[in-house]
């Protein structure tokens, strides 16, 4: 059930011309900055608006091609909006189930204590909008477009409107929703945090187009791209779980670059992970190091290099295979004598584990 | 105290407030909505049109319904041709009238509140599969029910309280179309003050009722947003 869409709208001083694609199942980040057409894309994709140079296409089904147009209330598709967009004269419960009695019985395929479970919602059913926290307004909000069976889940910032704390509450549950479902999910946001966290593909908007697409992992750390620069560039390393080590509570992952070691979790043997690894803690080194209080060391090779400002140099390292960025010092850069070819040891400070 | 013809005239008052004001909601309420949502051009025509009876003296509103539905002008003549009668000096003449004259007062707060509502609901109850009409009846109504409830009482309540349409279209019959406020007139030409100080203070109570009754509701219901 991939999706395939076209669109180009022209609206004089602002044109969006976007060729999208995505997978089956996975959240596919839509990254960019305020206006560069996010939104816009995804309302065409729900067919909210209608514009008359379109394509999309959802698994066999054909939403909009020519003079085909299904309107928005035929489409099988789940939307969570950036703002509060509960129905306030209903309750949690009314909401949640709005949409799914308007879903034939057989195409129910999402169960509604599944969705409620899922989000975390069942003691907020009986509650009014009014009286619900902002994050608990979105999980619900959620439950509601799942609860619809979705063939494709369309999420517009959902967590913009939240402070951070918020964000931290509500960002697990939608975490979760990687391994939960086998549907096509669009998550279009402006933070590049929340992107890294939740998308495993990602498209750049810029201006209206398609500036870069493909798997999270390799467009955070080309350097020609803007998430590879700054203190917050950061790369993603996919992981297995494979030991945990009682004596000394680590916990052993497997990845193509080596054996990563981390405190003690509870996750089973066998279970695939991405580790996140900030550009800033990571350091490089000629030798491997002996005698330090550091446990993951890697040999790797340097691919490219790129300057950030006077000071600093953001270095893409490949660690068997996968691509990791170091940020480091002009000084050390010119010491090392970094050069793209050069093996180097990088030595990683801190790793954070993404379920 | 009420005599009998008293008690005749407040019960075609009564009769023709429920009767304008359910027809009223009937037509207000796409016309309301159409003027809610709509961006045509010529919308403005329409709001001014809907708007008129609030300026326009009720005797001009009156002389042209007269003229229209007596068996001489175009409505009057076609009821006529079909072997009905005139409307003019009927009950359906005044209900008429008063459907015309009323429109402002039902219109107008429908479609302030099917603008507050906004089309963002709408579009989250089409994502959840929600036809036009579904969502019509299931989220605009709904949230917009302030709006018909003030739209509905001051229907009924401008309805009984207006008097120069009336005199002009109904021509004052008793038993058919004696309203009120026409009969606390007739009382008060008679000198009978007596008995238009119990007409003129029931309608004041009634009136004052029914709107204090919804300024309660609106308080009470406004749904409470963050």
């Amino acid at each position: 059930m991939s999706l395939e869409a076209r669109f180009r709208v022209d609206r004089g001083e602002f044109v969006l011309d976007v060729e999208l694609s995505a997978p089956g199942r996975g959240v596919t980040g839509v990254f960019g900055p305020s206006g560069c057409g996010k939104t816009t894309l995804l309302r065409a994709i729900a067919g909210l608006d209608r514009h008359p140079t379109g394509f999309l296409r959802i698994g066999a089904t054909t939403w909009q091609d020519g003079d085909r147009f299904v309107p928005t209330h035929r489409r099988a598709v789940g939307y969570v909006f950036q703002e509060t967009s509960l129905f306030p004269h209903l309750t949690a419960r009314g909401n949640v189930e709005y949409g799914r009695k308007r879903v034939p019985p057989a195409e129910r395929r999402v169960a509604l204590d599944r969705a409620i479970d899922l989000l975390g919602i069942a003691t907020l059913l009986d509650r009014k909008p009014a009286s619900l926290s902002g994050g608990e307004r979105q999980r619900v909000a959620l439950a509601r477009a799942l609860a619809t069976s979705p063939r494709l889940l369309l999420m517009d910032e959902p967590l913009a409107a939240l402070d951070r704390e918020r964000k931290g509450e509500i960002l697990p549950y939608f975490e979760s929703l990687h391994a939960e479902l086998d549907i096509p999910v669009i998550y279009v946001s402006h933070s590049a945090d929340e992107v890294a966290r939740l998308a495993d593909h990602l498209v750049l908007l810029e201006a209206g187009g398609v500036r870069a697409a493909g798997p999270i992992g390799d467009l955070l750390t080309r350097l020609d791209l803007p998430l590879a620069h700054g203190s917050d560039a950061e790369s993603l390393i996919e992981a297995t779980v494979s030991e945990h080590d009682d004596e000394y509570h680590l916990t052993y992952l497997e990845t193509a670059g080596g054996r990563f070691t981390l405190t003690r979790n509870q996750l089973p043997i066998g279970t695939k992970v991405r580790l996140r690894i900030a550009a800033r803690d990571v350091s490089l080194t000629l030798e491997p190091q002996t005698g330090t209080s550091i446990l993951n060391i890697f040999p790797a090779r340097v691919d490219q290099l790129l300057p950030e400002g006077d000071a600093l140099v953001m270095a893409r390292l490949l660690v068997g295979g996968a691509p990791m960025l170091a940020r480091v010092t002009r000084k050390s850069a010119a010491a090392l004598d970094l050069a793209s070819g050069k093996r180097v040891f990088a030595q990683v400070k801190s790793v954070a584990l993404l379920s | 105290m009420l005599t009998r013809a008293d008690l005749v005239a407040l019960a075609i008052t009564l009769e023709l407030a429920a009767v304008s004001t359910l027809i009223l909601l009937l037509l207000g309420t796409p016309l309301a909505w159409w003027l809610g949502r709509s961006r045509g051009r010529f919308k403005f025509v329409l709001e001014a049109v809907v708007a008129l009876p609030l300026v326009l003296p009720p005797t001009v509103l009156g002389f042209y319904l007269l003229i229209a539905l007596g068996p001489r002008g175009p409505v009057g003549g076609l009821m006529q041709a079909l072997g009905g009668r005139p409307l003019a000096f009927t009950f359906t003449g005044l209900v008429i009238g008063s459907v015309l004259y009323s429109l402002p007062f039902v219109v107008q707060p429908l479609q302030n509140a099917f603008a507050a509502v906004g089309r963002r609901p709408l579009e989250v109850a089409a994502t959840l599969r929600a036809s036009p009409l579904d969502r019509f009846f299931t989220v605009a109504v709904p949230l917009a029910r302030s709006g018909f409830l003030t739209a509905a009482v001051l229907g009924f309540a401008h309805t009984i309280g207006e008097f120069g349409v009336v005199l002009m279209i109904g021509g004052n019959i008793p038993g058919e179309t004696q309203v009120l406020s026409i009969a606390i007139y007739d009382h008060v030409e008679s000198l009978e003050y007596a008995r238009a100080h119990w007409l003129a203070g029931g309608l004041l109570v009634l009136s004052f009722v029914l709107l204090a009754a919804i300024y309660a509701f609106n308080r009470r219901f406004r749904w409470v947003q963050p």
